[in-house]
């Protein structure tokens, strides 16, 4: 292969400024670690916190995969995956089972991730109690100093006014019992995932910080003891594999109100019915 | 006994101008202490310096902790300073807006002490905030309303409201009734005072106006300067200034 690029994009002084980041992250479990974000050949808002993650993390052996909302053929997948493809040489797959190294937006996958495997989420606003307290010289005192009741004024907020927590996505989680983390939105069916065998590192471009959490570190999403976490998804099972633990996408199908419920992971539909599993309207979709 | 607060030789600077100098007084438990003073005297310096917002250029301010009994706050560990910040200290701002979160209800902001201090029970907390309520006089069915939808006097007794629900030993309050109308001032006033009352509170009180130290100060400081020219018992200091500011100060407000 021509390669006009340095493996991966970045320049290795960079990718080694983003692996110091990364190695404090892993070591400060939850901390934002600030890093000097580069200019990637893509807009933010299009995970170039992920992306950067990514070129420092990725080796020539890895398979590379990446999800947007759980889908592997979103616009944006498609185009970072193309981006490593082309610039890393790199192997991809849309198998998460594949996979060593997979970049999500949004989404965790279904299947349980293993050891060998690193998930690198895009992050788009890394701080979670900027929502309350917009200055930074405060939310950073009340990290350190470990001041998180504005955490669950946020969430009483929530029951005041929709009688349940409503907050969906980007639920707050304390990460080893000390700091208060923004999983980015991903929905809090996933939640419970945090807490995992793989290597978590998150990335956040614009904001320029970067966190992470090792393996089989605990991970608690934050609630009240009268109204405990719960980590929901819509109460239906896929239209086309039949799964009832995976979270579901609502896909409207016709103006006559017309609806199908389908795995959010597409990975995880498909092997599914490739396993012979076939949901309520599964024949006709196949 | 032992005094609540002890200030001792309290200064600061702002580059060459002073701010306040050579403060020394003594407050006990259940005592309410009035600061007058004209306008750049350097009460609200003063009163910063005290509550751990400014940091004082010399001086210590003493106070008897529950854990470890009297502690210089000026040279405590941050955290510790703010932890007393949240709990056995309140400070009540001129502004309400500066002493609220105007984007969270009422009873969010009523709440958010007792969270800060560990409170993980909705239903308990919601029941405090609604409690709070009714002892500031705001109804209970604006728990869920924001600040934002109040009028200046319910704001400030929210504001009252947020900063006693944790029972803090000592309250700092700059200007508690400026900027409101006078009857809505009366009526807070009546309210401080009671409050005061009910729950021995310990409180420092800004002020311009006499007739609020009248009402609610056992003990008045008289601030010129930066410096503090006379003090002592509020009846005595009002009613036979030794002073000759304070005697201006004085006559000057009973004309009107
Ligand atoms: N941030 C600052 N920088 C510089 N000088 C300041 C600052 N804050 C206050 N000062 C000065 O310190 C002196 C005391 O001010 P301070 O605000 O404490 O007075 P005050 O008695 O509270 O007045 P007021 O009644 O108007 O609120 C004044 O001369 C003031 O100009
Ligand atoms: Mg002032």
């Amino acid at each position: 292969m021509t390669q006009d690029y340095n493996f991966a994009y970045l320049d290795e002084q960079t990718k080694r400024m983003i692996r110091r980041a990364i190695l404090k992250g892993l070591a400060v479990p939850g901390y934002q670690v600030p890093f000097a974000s580069r200019e990637m050949p893509m807009p933010y808002g299009w995970g170039t916190g992920g992306v950067q993650v990514s070129a420092a993390t990725l080796t020539p052996e890895d398979t590379f995969k990446v999800i947007d909302q759980g889908s592997d053929d979103t616009t944006n997948a498609v185009s970072i995956r193309k981006f490593f493809e082309k610039t890393a040489g790199v192997a991809v797959t849309e198998e998460t089972e594949k996979a060593s190294v997979i970049q999500t937006r949004h989404r965790i996958p279904e299947a349980a991730l293993r050891e060998d495997q690193i998930l690198v989420y895009q992050v788009p606003i890394p701080e979670p109690l900027r929502f309350l307290e917009p200055r930074e010289t405060e939310t950073r005192k009340m990290h350190s100093l470990q001041e998180y009741g504005l955490m669950h004024v946020k969430l009483y907020e929530d029951i005041s006014q929709h009688g349940a927590i409503a907050t969906a996505y980007a639920y707050p989680v304390r990460v080893s019992d000390r700091y208060v983390m923004d999983p980015s939105p991903i929905p809090k069916f996933d939640n419970p995932k945090l807490e995992m065998a793989a290597i978590q590192l998150f990335g956040a471009g614009r904001e320029q910080r970067i966190y992470a959490v090792p393996p089989y570190t605990k991970v608690v999403s934050l609630d009240f003891e009268d109204y405990p976490f719960e980590p929901t998804k819509a109460d239906h099972a896929c239209d086309l594999c039949g799964a009832e633990d995976s979270y579901l996408d609502e896909v409207i199908l016709d103006d006559a109100g017309n609806r199908m419920f389908v795995c959010s992971d597409t990975d995880y539909c498909r092997s599914r019915r490739e396993a012979g599993h076939v949901g309520r309207l599964g024949e006709e979709a196949a | 006994m032992t005094p609540l607060l002890q200030v001792r030789g309290i200064e600061k600077r702002y580059g060459a101008r002073i701010g306040c100098a050579d403060v020394e007084f003594d407050l006990y438990p259940g005592e309410v202490m009035g600061i007058v003073g004209e306008s750049g005297s350097g009460k609200s310096t003063l009163l910063n310096c005290l509550a751990g917002h400014l940091k004082p250029d010399a001086g210590q301010v003493i106070f008897d902790t529950r854990a470890d009994g009297p502690v210089d706050t000026v040279t405590m560990s941050e955290p510790a300073r703010r932890m007393l910040g949240r709990t056995d200290w309140a400070f009540v701002h001129q502004h309400a807006r500066d002493g609220l979160r105007m984007n969270v209800s009422a009873g969010g902001n009523i709440g958010e002490r007792l969270m800060a201090v560990g409170a993980r029970h909705y239903g308990d907390i919601r029941a405090r905030a609604v409690d709070w309520l009714d002892r500031v006089e705001i109804a209970e069915n604006r728990v869920d309303d924001r600040p934002s939808a109040f009028s200046g006097g319910m704001q400030q007794r929210l504001q009252i409201a947020r900063n006693l629900v944790t029972e803090p030993r000592l309250v700092f309050m700059d200007e508690p009734t400026g900027g409101l109308d006078v009857s809505v001032q009366a009526r807070l006033l009546d309210l401080l005072r009671g409050l005061v009352r009910q729950m021995g509170l310990s409180a420092l009180i800004v002020t311009h106006d006499l007739a609020v130290v009248r009402l609610l100060a056992d003990r008045l400081m008289v601030m010129k300067d930066g410096h503090v020219v006379e003090s002592g018992l509020t009846d005595q200091v009002l009613d036979d200034p030794q002073h000759a500011y304070t005697q201006l100060l004085v006559s000057s407000v009973l004309q009107v």
